[in-house]
């Protein structure tokens, strides 16, 4: 018996072999790719505004750690054309899975930023509710969300809803055993489900080079069946149309993508991070002149989309945001011991009850 | 009614769950049409599709993982891991995600899922088939660990687990699986779930023990019987929650406590047991709690398990220990005064 392998069935997995580009990093149009159309003028300038906000929270998030309003906070910034991106690809009833470092994504998705930062802040785990919003508890084990997003595609598609899930991951994380296991799952399931890489080049210190051999992230999906794709990660235009056509692709009923993006961390990993100590300066400069918020800025400017006005209302609505958010996180939070015992089961065990009571006699124990 | 072996009662609990609820699932490895490899999901894909019974790709994360996205998007899966050691790759996903999903979301989101675990030895596996692993789940806080000894409570917990609001670990002693009750569960007679039951009633000792370790420990107090000593049986089924109340009402009864497990003893789930009773039970006691346990080593090759696993014998020398010579029990002396 033979076996041989359909070769059309393979080139129409493989990824582009250079990331899809719409927009040259002066901002300059490029010769549009064939398969991915254009997102609308309107979809361009909400996502420029979008955009500036997200950059706005990230810095305000930053400075807070820096007046110990929060604990950690990794930032994003350089990333923001994939976070906006993800989150536009996506309509209100789809999931969004993502990690630790996709809070830019979670604020652009209608979550009040103080419950975006919950986690950070320190006064519980996962500070909004993940069953309204759609969004999935911020994930820091690596890749372990990947496969809750295929069970919970699957679950959407069995009850014959056509919403789509999107799990956000970074270029370390598919290093994870459950990655490869949630991609195996996706295709032999046929779910209706995004795998987002965002490749920032760096797992916290450790390299790309370090990290895979691969000749791009998105050649990880052949292997399972799934079609890839990669695409400039700094270019929203480009990262929006490949997400969009993703999303559709899975709704459609065709089963589970995986798109790469290029993009690159311009933070260290958190602000407890020294990223001096595994990467050059000039590197870092180098990608500033990649960075995408500029680029897209030119492009609409360049298009007669958006004029000094416009730039202008964009960073004041970033300013009032970032004010409100001083604000609120300024205040004390309410924390409540004795929820500790409140959401381990639904109803608490009777050990837990004793705790909980012991927990209340050291409360109000006198001082001595 | 016919007899039915624990294999059978778990069957017809999956059967039955499956008919009642449409949001039941059974998935993992070879449980579709193979039937799993005790054949404990035996003919539920032909009787309800392969929609509701389902083979998975081979990884035991991804069985898991995937039983997590589902159970969010609102279905109650059940899921079967192989055999005791080869769920050990799903460990990340069952601390990290099944046991913390309602806790990190205040409750907003909840896993209503079963997680089987054919465990422990006595049937001449080969290595990574035998362990006794129920000590990591039961240390793991938002995990319900259940493990049932006679076909009855096999039937009755699994239901219960299934219509559980909470992730459920739900371990199968696999040499239990061909053990017969005279009947087949019929009307509910099972004790609640979070209930221990006491076995064999008795007035010199406690014996408590679960799962596998509870027909030995019956087989214990029947041989002591026959030389006067009269040992009650405790069989917790549930490990989380606990339940302090039956195990301490019978040790205050008797005043001495042999804590019997097939796993290996250091820090497992016995010495949990001995610790909660020497703290309730103190002022009861005549002896010190002993701990009758597997040794403290990887599980054995198949023919060296009987050195191994603990047995009657090994049971009834801990009991020669309680020190009935030293602190003659009222209660006994009184019985056999008269």
């Amino acid at each position: 018996m033979s076996v041989r392998t359909d070769r059309q069935v393979v080139d129409g997995l493989l990824p582009s072999p250079v990331p899809v580009r719409f927009v040259a990093e002066d901002g300059t149009a490029v010769e549009p790719p064939t398969g991915y159309p254009a997102p609308g003028d309107g979809q361009l300038l909400e996502a420029y505004r979008r955009m500036v906000l997200g950059r706005r929270f990230d810095r305000q998030a930053t400075a807070l750690t820096k007046q110990g309003r929060l604990a950690v906070y990794p930032s994003s910034r350089g990333q923001e054309a994939c976070q906006i991106a993800g989150v536009l690809a996506l309509r209100e009833d789809d999931w969004l899975f993502p990690t630790y470092r996709d809070s830019v994504a979670l604020v652009s998705r209608g979550i009040d930023p103080v419950e975006v930062l919950t986690l950070l802040r320190g006064d519980w785990h996962c500070g909004y509710d993940p069953a309204a919003t759609r969004v999935a508890p911020q994930c820091t084990p690596l890749a372990t969300q990947t496969i809750h997003a295929v069970g919970l595609a699957e679950a959407l598609r069995r009850k014959g809803e056509d919403g789509v899930v999107m799990a956000f991951i970074g270029d370390g994380g598919t290093s994870e055993g459950d990655f490869h296991e949630a991609l195996n799952y996706a295709a032999v399931l046929h779910a209706p489900v995004v795998f987002f890489v965002q490749n920032n080049k760096y797992a916290i210190s450790v390299p790309l080079a370090r990290q895979t051999a691969a000749p791009a992230l998105a050649y990880k999906g052949i292997g399972y069946g799934i079609r890839s794709e990669q695409v400039d990660g700094n270019d929203l235009v480009a990262t929006l149309s490949v997400l969009t056509t993703a999303v559709e692709h899975a709704r459609a009923g065709e089963g589970p993508f995986l798109v790469e993006a290029h993009t690159y961390r311009m933070d260290a990993h958190t602000n407890a991070d020294d990223a001096t100590r595994y990467r050059e300066p000039e590197e870092v400069e180098r990608w500033e002149s990649a960075d995408p918020l500029a680029r897209l800025e030119t492009h609409l400017r360049d298009r007669g989309l958006l004029d000094a006005e416009g730039i202008a209302s964009a960073h004041e609505a970033a300013e009032e945001f970032a004010s409100r958010l001083r604000d609120a996180m300024n205040a004390e939070p309410e924390t409540d011991p004795y929820e500790l015992f409140d959401h381990v089961f639904a109803d608490p065990t009777p050990q837990l009850r004793e705790q909980r009571a012991l927990l209340a006699s050291e409360l109000t124990a006198p001082e001595d | 009614m016919t007899a039915m072996t624990m294999a059978q009662a778990l069957n017809t609990a999956l059967r039955d769950a499956l008919r009642e609820d449409e949001r039941v699932l059974v998935f993992g490895e070879d449980v579709g049409p193979l039937g799993g490899v005790f054949r404990i999901t035996d003919g539920l894909t032909t009787e309800f599709g392969e929609n509701r019974c389902f083979d998975t790709p081979l990884a035991e994360a991804g069985i898991v993982g995937l039983a997590v996205g589902m159970a969010m998007g609102g279905f109650r899966p059940v899921v079967e891991m192989q055999f005791d050691a080869f769920a050990y790759p799903a460990f990340e996903q069952i601390a990290s995600h099944v046991a913390k999903m309602r806790n990190r979301t205040r409750g907003r989101l909840s896993l209503p899922m079963v997680i089987r675990i054919p465990y422990a030895g006595g049937i001449g596996g080969v290595e990574h088939h035998c362990d006794s692993s129920e000590a990591y789940y039961v240390h793991t806080p938002g995990l319900k660990v259940v493990t049932p000894a006679t076909p009855d409570d096999a039937y009755w917990l699994l239901r219960d687990a299934i219509t559980d609001p909470d992730p459920v670990i739900f371990m199968e002693p696999k040499r239990l699986y061909w053990s017969k009750d005279e009947t087949a569960p019929g009307d509910r007679r099972a004790a609640g779930f979070g209930r221990a039951a006491v076995r064999r009633e008795g007035l010199d000792a406690t014996l408590v023990t679960y799962g596998p370790g509870v027909p030995v420990a019956l087989q214990a107090a029947e041989a002591a019987a026959g030389d006067g000593i009269d040992l009650e049986v405790v069989d917790l089924r549930t490990l989380v929650p606990f339940d302090d109340e039956t195990v301490v009402s019978s040790v205050r009864k008797t005043g001495r406590c042999v804590v019997v497990q097939e796993a290996q003893g250091f820090a497992g789930v016995g010495a949990e047991i001995a610790a909660r009773v020497q703290e309730r039970c103190f002022h009861s006691l005549a002896a010190p709690v002993l701990r009758v346990t597997g040794f403290d080593i990887p599980y054995p090759p198949p023919k060296l398990e009987r050195s191994h696993l603990p047995d009657a014998d090994r049971i009834l020398d801990a009991v020669d220990r309680l020190q009935f010579d030293d602190a003659p029990d009222v209660l006994h002396l009184a019985r056999e005064a008269s």
